[in-house]
């Protein structure tokens, strides 16, 4: 792992409200959802973290903004990962979609739309894709009762 | 012309039963579908080959058309999404037929209590044989077999209407 690059990275990405730190051997930057696009391109373009590996989200239902959206990335250059964290509030959980920069972005978008109800401004197919049509609510919102079925065949008797 | 008929001493005919006679002929011949969607297929591989040979009840070899099958094995999780597809293929064998659940997923849903996994097949087909474990034993896989065996040779097989 080169850990110089990622102090490299670290200077490169301090300020413009971004606070990049060190946890569990990745850099990991608290940013606003702002700076998501510009930050995504510096790190494609100048440090070649060329794999989008992840987008989900994080439910703090007594925080206010109540959700982080959580973005990882990956360098098969230089073997190292970068983790984004942008907090959302429940009425504007919107973040801007990466469909532009990575092509697997389609499909992870989808997956984080389906279970939480981020939208990815730019996402032009938020379809379900692990859920179905008809499905309401957001199933991994911790609000979402545990028990609740929406079976799409009726039960016997 | 006069030729004398002479017994030989090997039976000539036997008395039974119609129902006795059909389900002893369809016990041995249960054509399985394997409607197989997670972990416990790898303990139906296992049940179905050699060592334990499920063969031995005539129920191995596997019909990949629901119209050909008589038994369907329900292998592991059904989720809610799964389920439409699940009853399609039950609909879609012909009679007689029967189903088994393999496994406590199939069974009731297992440990999933949750959003995306149906609390077990009978809520939406009736079944007729289950199997505890997660993943069940081939022993008790072929006990299952066994029990649906007795099932079948024991019940009322109607071929031409109601009363033969």
């Amino acid at each position: 792992m080169d850990q110089g690059l990622l102090e490299r990275l670290r200077e490169r990405l301090d300020g413009d409200g971004r606070e990049p730190v060190f946890a569990h051997g990745l850099l990991a930057v608290q940013l606003p959802r702002e700076a998501l696009l510009d930050t995504v391109k510096l790190l494609k373009e100048e440090f070649g973290f060329d794999m989008f590996l992840d987008v989900t989200a994080v439910d703090w239902p007594q925080r206010e903004p109540r959700f982080d959206v959580v973005h990882h990335f990956y360098s098969t250059r230089d073997h190292v990962r970068v983790r984004l964290k942008m907090a959302v509030t429940e009425a504007d959980a919107v973040v801007d979609s990466l469909v532009d920069h990575y092509g697997s972005a389609h499909f992870m978008e989808r997956e984080c739309h389906d279970m939480y109800g981020i939208v990815f401004r730019g996402n032009a197919d938020l379809r379900p894709i692990l859920l179905y049509e008809g499905f309401e609510g957001h199933p991994l919102r911790k609000d979402y009762p545990k028990e609740r079925e929406q079976p799409l065949v009726r039960y016997r008797e | 012309m006069n030729q004398v008929h002479e017994k030989s001493g090997a039976f000539e005919y036997l008395t039974t039963r119609k129902d006795e006679l059909v389900g002893w002929a369809r016990k041995f011949s249960i054509f399985p579908y394997p409607f197989v969607t997670a972990c416990c297929a790898m303990e139906f591989m296992s049940v179905s080959s050699t060592m334990y040979d499920t063969d031995r009840f005539g129920a191995a070899l596997p019909r990949f058309s629901p119209r050909q099958s008589d038994l369907l094995m329900v292998v592991g999780t059904i989720t809610h999404k799964q389920a439409p597809i699940l009853k399609k293929v039950y609909e879609q064998m012909c009679e007689p037929k029967w189903v088994m659940a393999f496994g406590v997923c199939a069974t009731s849903g297992g440990f999933y209590r949750n959003y995306a996994a149906l609390q077990g097949i009978d809520k939406i087909i009736p079944v007729d044989v289950y199997i505890p474990g997660c993943p069940p034993r081939p022993e008790s896989v072929i006990d299952g077999i066994m029990q649906l065996q007795d099932k079948i040779a024991n019940a009322s097989h109607p071929i031409i209407n109601e009363k033969f």
